[in-house]
């Protein structure tokens, strides 16, 4: 049989004492796909990857990885590997002793798990620092043995907890490519942890947008950012107005929406006006009191000025308006 | 780049003579005892030197009329070392036990640093006296260990928490990740990542048991360490042999810890810790 999901959560829940850290989620992961679990801190997403890790006992519901429940089975028995947020390499161990640490556990020959090692060390292209201790290697570099060393167990999926936030700015855009590409190339799933929107939207084919423990959305990025369920999806993932409609509240995406100092929108004030480079964007104080913003082409921009404090209209086209659950 | 620096006040030179007093006084005994143990053949304990010598140094090895300085002091090292690996066994344990946090852990640990504050005879005396109410027959490897370890424990429990609590708890998680079972945590992860700490505990019981006085002379059975063959020799010999002693022993306690920081300091050079 060939399940069609590569993990499974049925019902899953996190309890610590009388905290609830993950409430009843259920998610079904595809195989081979790049999942990124969303959320602001204290929402319950490093709770779900550790649950699927193994390294958090599960209070209630299953977690099921390409079609068998390893509920309560130890990490190694369940087809997945992890890689940590500070990466834990073992500062003791050079870095190919580090990758081939678990075929070592699992009692290979020194020859062959050395020459495996090497293997793996090659696909992220760390095999010349192959000696180095992880204390001599750059954040970028230690980030890549880490991979190496999750991988070389050959896992079903591979667990990612804030992979990129040690990095910098230049860096995590390059990584988040290569983590991409392996990906693709390896043909597994892999499910990243992030707090940072931009990297789910460029990573993602499954978006898993959390909040208090629980599943807001979830959705191709293209899917949530088209339609967001709730305001807070909307305002988390960011790029939307959230505004009070007839009918409870509404999003519109900023960039859909247009100024018009005479026309017929919602009366506003213009709060601050930011040049982003290829883009302008424009804050501004409805006069219901909520804030929004228009996201326009500098352009578009240069060819109507405002300024700060004047008064305009927000205006949008009645089918970008998506109406938003409470 | 030169910067104008302010007088310092009076209050500087006073505070700094305070020191170099307290410095003399620490130090200035014990560069004596230095000086003095080579003393020449005719000399007496006390200065003028007259000429130089190694005799009181040869003396030591000489089985002496009232004290057997070689042989006390293979029992000093001897027990300290024992001393030493059962204060590493258990302290380890312990930091590594209380970890995780389970009902009375904060009792128990008040329990176990008390012997820390309680006055060292009357802990000595109440062994001693324990033993022989029990009949129980005293000895370097039953009283004098117990007693020994009721002062090493205490210091050895406190250091490992210090260094536990130190320790990144990912690493462990990590190599569970990686399908090391408890035990090859322990052997490969743990124990190889607290080394420094643990050598450290080592080499601080070893030091304890080794001078140990006031517990060991109330429970020693018929053999001395070398710590109360030295003090029966304080009291009936009054040569420069003894200086000599105290020079050895000096020496002694500072190639161990001489050796004890090289190897920490090439160990933490090769396993610098990652920043997290």
């Amino acid at each position: 049989m060939d399940p069609r999901f590569d993990v499974e959560l049925v019902g899953v829940s996190k309890r610590y004492g009388g905290a609830v850290a993950v409430d009843n989620i259920s998610l079904r992961i595809p195989k081979a796909s790049y999942c990124c679990l969303l959320g602001p801190s204290g929402c319950g997403k490093t709770s779900t990857l550790r649950m699927i890790a193994g390294h958090e006992s599960i209070s209630d519901g299953d977690v099921l990885i390409n079609g068998a429940n390893v509920t309560g089975l130890p990490p190694i028995k369940r087809g997945t590997a992890m890689m940590f947020q500070s990466y834990a390499l073992f500062p003791h161990l050079s870095c190919i002793e580090n990758v081939a640490f678990s075929l070592k556990m699992r009692g290979m020959a020194k020859a062959e798990r050395l020459k495996k090692a090497r293997e793996f060390l090659a696909l992220v292209h760390m095999e010349t620092f192959a000696d180095r201790l992880p204390a001599q290697l750059s954040g970028g570099q230690q980030q890549r043995v880490a991979l190496a060393r999750a991988l070389v167990s050959q896992p079903k999926v591979l667990l990612l907890d804030e992979p990129l936030s040690a990095l910098d700015p230049f860096l995590r855009i390059r990584v988040r490519e290569e983590l991409k590409r392996l990906q693709r190339d390896l043909g597994i799933s892999f499910i990243h942890v992030t707090h940072s929107q931009d990297e789910a939207m460029a990573l993602a084919d499954m978006m898993v947008v959390m909040q208090d423990g629980r599943i807001r959305q979830s959705g191709s990025p293209r899917e949530v950012f088209g339609n967001p369920a709730t305001s807070f999806v909307a305002r988390f993932i960011g790029g939307h107005n959230v505004l009070q409609g007839a009918a409870g509240p509404v999003a519109v995406r900023a960039d859909r929406c247009r100024l018009d100092a005479a026309g017929s929108g919602l009366p506003a004030q213009i709060a601050a006006v930011e040049y982003q480079g290829s883009i302008v964007r424009v804050a501004l104080t409805t006069d219901a009191g909520e804030d929004a913003s228009v996201l326009m082409p500098d352009s578009v921009y240069d060819a109507d000025p405002v300024q700060a404090g004047a008064r305009t209209h927000l205006v949008w086209a009645a089918e970008d308006e998506r109406q938003l659950a409470a | 780049m030169a910067r104008e620096r302010e007088p310092r006040p009076y209050t500087f030179y006073l505070l700094a003579g305070l020191m170099g007093l307290f410095l003399l006084f620490l130090y200035g005994p014990m560069l004596v005892i230095y000086v003095l143990s080579f003393q020449g053949p005719n000399g007496g304990v006390t200065f003028p030197m007259v000429g130089v010598s190694t005799q009181w140094f040869a003396n030591i090895i000489k089985p002496g009329q009232v004290a057997n300085i070689p042989a006390s002091f293979e029992r000093s090292i001897v027990l300290a070392i024992v001393v030493s690996l059962l204060t590493v066994v258990i302290s380890v344990a312990a930091g590594l036990g209380f970890r995780r946090r389970f009902p009375g852990a904060g009792l128990l640990f008040y329990i176990a640093i008390a012997s820390l504050v309680m006055p060292s005879l009357l802990v000595g005396f109440g062994i001693g006296l324990g033993f022989q109410m029990l009949g129980l027959p005293q000895g370097l490897y039953t009283s004098t260990l117990g007693a020994q370890l009721t002062w090493t424990l205490p210091f050895g429990l406190l250091t490992m928490f210090a260094v536990v609590a130190r320790f990144n708890r990912s690493y462990e998680e990590a190599a569970r990740d990686l399908g090391a079972s408890a035990w090859q945590r322990l052997r490969y992860i743990t124990i190889p990542l607290l080394l420094p700490g643990i050598i450290g505990v080592a080499v601080g019981a070893f030091t304890l048991s080794y001078d140990e006085y006031a517990r060991t002379t109330l429970t020693i059975g018929s053999y001395n360490t070398l710590p109360l063959e030295l003090y029966a020799l304080v009291s009936s010999d009054s040569t420069p042999t003894l200086f000599a002693i105290g020079t050895v022993t000096t020496a002694v306690s500072f190639v161990l810890i001489g050796l004890t920081m090289f190897a920490v300091i090439r160990m933490q050079r090769r396993r610098r810790m990652l920043p997290t």
